[in-house]
């Protein structure tokens, strides 16, 4: 009820946007925060810093706008022909010259000084609880757990919106192009150091509400943290222009408590154990396909398309490579093709998801070549 | 003027082969109008897919091939080519001499780049579609991701490179050899005064520009490794180099129309400038300064504290003396006796717009708040308001203001303001909403968006339809001034307009200041 009393408020800014709230009501879900107009402070002690410092500066632009605008709009309406006024001749004043540069010089200096505390606060990485590595790809995040003991939790996460919602056949949902599989988790009060960096092209790593945004470039490992005060549910984006599914590649972070956090990270370290039994399975051909499939929409789709039929990437249906050797169709999964934007996969998913893609793409879309792939059959042709 | 002068050639071998200033800036003019059509219609596909969340118009492939042309289009296009035909037209007539220094060139680098656009526009029909990797072409998106035409892309960027440095030479070899007798340095008028340090720029740039995507060429095609981390390159080095090149042109692009500008205010104030000195210092100091603030653009990439600290100040300072700009034209206005033409009008939305565009940069400059505006639509609203309420504006004001001499016809005064509100309403209605979307968290070049930015979206949207039919109205007003308008002999178009182009007839004649014109005691620029 208070939400929508502020939302109308808000609306009442001008008939236009109202007459535009009302088109696209229809696509708007309750509950979430529209329309906003301004940075939110978010969760942590740097983004409340941020937020000061964004506010400062512009009620300080505010201020001089005001006089600025205020003197030429003064001079507008008095100084004008059709008053009559004869126009002044003067057009020189070092005094005042000397006035307007030195006043806003002080003005800079005065706000150079907050900028360059936090800055140096958005610096120090020293004293992180614990590193998570992010590795942005063509179009999704890997986050990894770096621990000592060498066991490392990692995964992917992918854009969950379905294509049915993107080419609007369906009804939005209400965290449309914001929500993924699986979102990163962090416990709260934690300094949690990011290391970013990327696989192909540069990403930027952004969550708005955690403070964070750094560019994740292939090569090179970028430092920065964040320390979430609050619990709760943040998301962001990819920010730097990274190909055709730039806007697909959204960050979710999940900040938990510590006990919900150590739950979680027992969970995935469960499944990664269970995941290595799989390895040693033999699963039938309908395993296979039912599980290939879904690899598939996850990964293949985007480039390849929803039917094979090809795209950004070359057809699957009836091509060469899925209709031909299977130690060339598995090559090409696992190492990708250098110089083009089909990525080296093999060590992106784990070898029961290349084992059913492979069998998935060899048998879907008409390619009905009847052959299976293993998870042992990928785990000895990586190994050469 | 003797009689025995040849006037222009007959047919289409006049503008083939012309070596005279008025007719190639006229090219030029028309060229960068016909560009910005174009890259306007790039814009159009852009806000007609964002009309709405989902997509419905385009693919997101394409989408970026838009966003990417766009940018090119109009940045080196229509903005650059536009202020170098008003370069061509003006500069020989404000200082008094006959033609540019270097008329054969002048040519050249005019008709170079045509085929140059064609180059590039061309690559929108060739597999794998037009270059799709934003205007700033950062690598390795634009190397080993790039789709084959981006080689199409790098030999049109030289070219035009190449014509703008030539251009630039020009400019530089008139105004320092081909003032009438008289006219001091400190007595060019502003608009020379920017034009000169503009070119300065352009030469110092260009070649930067041509390094860095034949350093793209060379990790294409011949295997190196500049921009490839596998090979042992540093991809952010690319974006220094694309920055030292990439900051002083936004001020290539600005400076001309700080010129502009300071032309046309004081002519409807009837009161000479104010500040004339200062106003050169400051042009020259922010000149200075555009060298040594590049990496602001790269707040994020991950450089060093103590970098990033150098930056912040640095780009801070640049307030100083674009303040300094602005209080002068405001001043200049104070206590004048203003009336309010349509280019005059331009120039107080160039005012206004400009401004609100500075402060936003100002906001931009401090770096730990960059950290939340970067990439995101905040960046997009604030350069669209420099770029498009800054030069574009101020281009159409000095259309307006010199199309009179230069046809001897009056445009429709009522026409004119009307494109202008009609400007300003669909660029504000376009721009503003972008600032909250982007402080919001939206980020720039993403052909879909989530939900709660749909009604700024729409806003935006409806708003660019406006703008962009505002401008059919500019050159339908065009054309019928240069056909029908109202024909003006007064050699002084406006009663206030001071300077050398307005002692010759109207409209102005084929060949001007044939003979040096002699100056009085008071400055040119007064």
């Amino acid at each position: 009820m208070c939400f929508e009393a502020k939302r109308l408020a808000k609306l009442a800014l001008g008939p236009v946007l109202m007459l535009l709230s009302m088109v696209s009501a229809g696509v708007m879900a309750a509950g979430e925060k529209v329309n906003e107009v301004n940075m939110a402070p978010g969760v942590t002690a740097v983004g409340q810093n941020i937020f000061d410092l964004h506010m400062t500066i512009f009620w300080i632009c505010v201020i001089i706008g005001l006089l600025v605008f205020g003197v030429m709009f003064y001079s507008i309406i008095y100084h004008r022909k059709s008053r009559g006024v004869t126009p002044a001749t003067f057009h020189e004043s070092t005094k005042v010259e000397i006035a307007w540069t030195v006043v806003p010089f002080l003005i800079l200096i005065g706000m150079a000084v907050p900028a360059t505390s936090t800055l140096l606060e958005i610096y120090d990485v020293e004293d992180a609880e614990m590193d998570i590595l992010i590795t942005g790809y063509q179009w999704k995040w890997k986050y990894e757990y770096l621990s000592d003991d060498g066991e490392n939790v990692s995964f992917f996460s992918n854009l969950r919106t379905p294509q049915s919602e993107i080419y609007n056949s369906e009804d939005k949902g209400q965290h449309y192009l914001l929500e993924v599989d699986e979102p990163l988790v962090i416990p709260v009060d934690t300094k949690v150091r990011f290391l970013v960096t990327a696989n192909d092209v540069i990403h930027a790593w952004w969550v708005p509400e955690l403070a964070v945004k750094r560019d994740a470039i292939p090569g090179f490992i970028n430092e920065t943290w964040t320390l979430a005060e609050e619990e709760g549910i943040y998301r962001g984006q990819c920010a730097e222009l990274c190909g055709k599914d730039h806007g697909f590649m959204p960050v979710v972070v999940n900040v938990v408590s510590q006990g919900e956090y150590d739950e979680w990270l027992s969970g995935k370290k469960a499944e990664a154990a269970e995941i290595k039994e799989l390895m040693a399975q033999t699963f039938t051909m309908d395993e296979l396909m039912e599980r290939g499939k879904a690899v598939y929409d996850r990964n293949c789709l985007a480039c390849h398309g929803a039917n094979g039929e090809g795209g950004v990437g070359t057809a699957i249906a009836a091509s060469a490579i899925a209709t031909g050797d299977l130690a060339g169709h598995l090559d090409v999964g696992i190492n990708g093709v250098a110089g083009t934007a089909m990525q080296a996969f093999g060590g992106q998913i784990n070898d029961v998801e290349m084992a059913a893609v492979i069998t998935y793409q060899r048998n879907a879309f008409g390619n009905n070549m009847g052959d299976m792939v293993q998870p042992i059959d990928v785990f000895n042709h990586k190994k050469g | 003027m003797g009689d025995h002068h040849h006037g222009p050639a007959k047919g289409l071998s006049r503008w083939l082969f012309t070596t005279n200033h008025k007719d190639i800036g006229t090219m030029y003019l028309w060229f960068s109008f016909a560009m910005f059509i174009m890259g306007g219609a790039f814009a159009m596909v852009i806000r007609a897919e964002l009309f709405q969340p989902g997509m419905q118009l385009v693919d997101p492939a394409f989408f970026n091939q838009m966003t990417t042309l766009h940018g090119l289009v109009m940045v080196f296009g229509a903005i650059m080519p536009s202020f170098v035909g008003l370069a061509n037209w003006m500069i020989p007539m404000m200082i008094g001499a006959p033609d540019m220094a270097l008329p054969r060139m002048n040519n050249w680098s005019f008709w170079i780049l045509p085929p140059a656009f064609l180059l590039l526009a061309s690559s929108l029909f060739m597999e794998g579609g037009a270059p799709a990797f934003g205007w700033t072409f950062y690598a390795p998106l634009s190397t080993t991701y790039a789709p084959p035409s981006v080689t199409y892309f790098i030999f049109s960027v030289h070219v035009l490179g190449l014509s703008s440095i030539m251009g630039s030479i020009n400019i530089i070899a008139t105004v320092m050899n081909m003032r009438a007798p008289g006219m001091t340095y400190m007595k060019m008028p502003l608009f020379v005064w920017t034009w000169l340090i503009t070119a300065f720029l352009l030469v110092a740039v260009m070649p930067v520009l041509a390094g860095a995507v034949t350093m793209m060429l060379m990790d294409i095609h011949f295997g190196t490794s500049f921009f490839s981390a596998a090979g042992g390159g540093d991809p952010v080095l690319f974006q220094h180099i694309f920055w030292f090149f990439g900051h002083p042109e936004v001020y290539i692009i600005i400076l001309p129309a700080f010129g502009v500008v300071s032309q046309i205010i004081p002519a409807f104030s009837r009161k000479p400038l104010f500040g004339y000195d200062s106003m050169v210092y400051a042009t020259a100091s922010i000149a200075f300064l555009s060298f040594i603030v590049w990496a602001h653009h790269m707040y994020t990439v991950g450089m060093p504290i103590a970098g990033e600290l150098f930056f912040m100040y640095a780009t801070m300072l640049i307030a100083v003396p674009t303040g300094v700009k602005v209080f002068n034209w405001i001043t200049t206005m104070w206590r004048g006796a203003m009336t309010f033409e349509t280019p005059m009008l331009f120039c107080i939305g160039f005012l206004v717009l400009f401004t609100i565009g500075g402060f936003t940069g100002l906001m931009l400059s401090i770096a730990p708040a960059d950290f939340q505006y970067h990439d995101s639509y905040f960046v997009v609203a604030h350069f669209h308001y420099v770029m498009v309420a800054g030069a574009v504006f101020s281009m159409t004001a000095a259309v307006y203001y010199w199309l009179p001499k230069w046809c001897g016809r009056m445009y429709n005064e009522t026409m004119g303001k009307t494109h202008f509100w009609i400007s300003f309403i669909g660029f504000n209605v376009t721009f503003f909403p972008q600032h909250f979307v982007g402080l919001a968290g939206m980020p720039r070049r993403i052909p879909d968006y989530a939900l709660q930015f749909a009604d700024f979206n729409m806003m935006s949207s409806i708003g660019a339809f406006i703008y962009g039919a505002s401008q059919i109205l500019f050159l339908y007003n065009v054309i019928a001034t240069i056909v029908a308008g109202k024909p003006v002999s007064d050699e002084k178009v406006w009663d206030g307009a001071e300077g050398l182009e307005w002692t010759v007839a109207t409209p102005a004649p084929y060949h001007t200041f044939e003979t040096p014109p002699t100056l009085d005691a008071k400055p040119a620029h007064a």
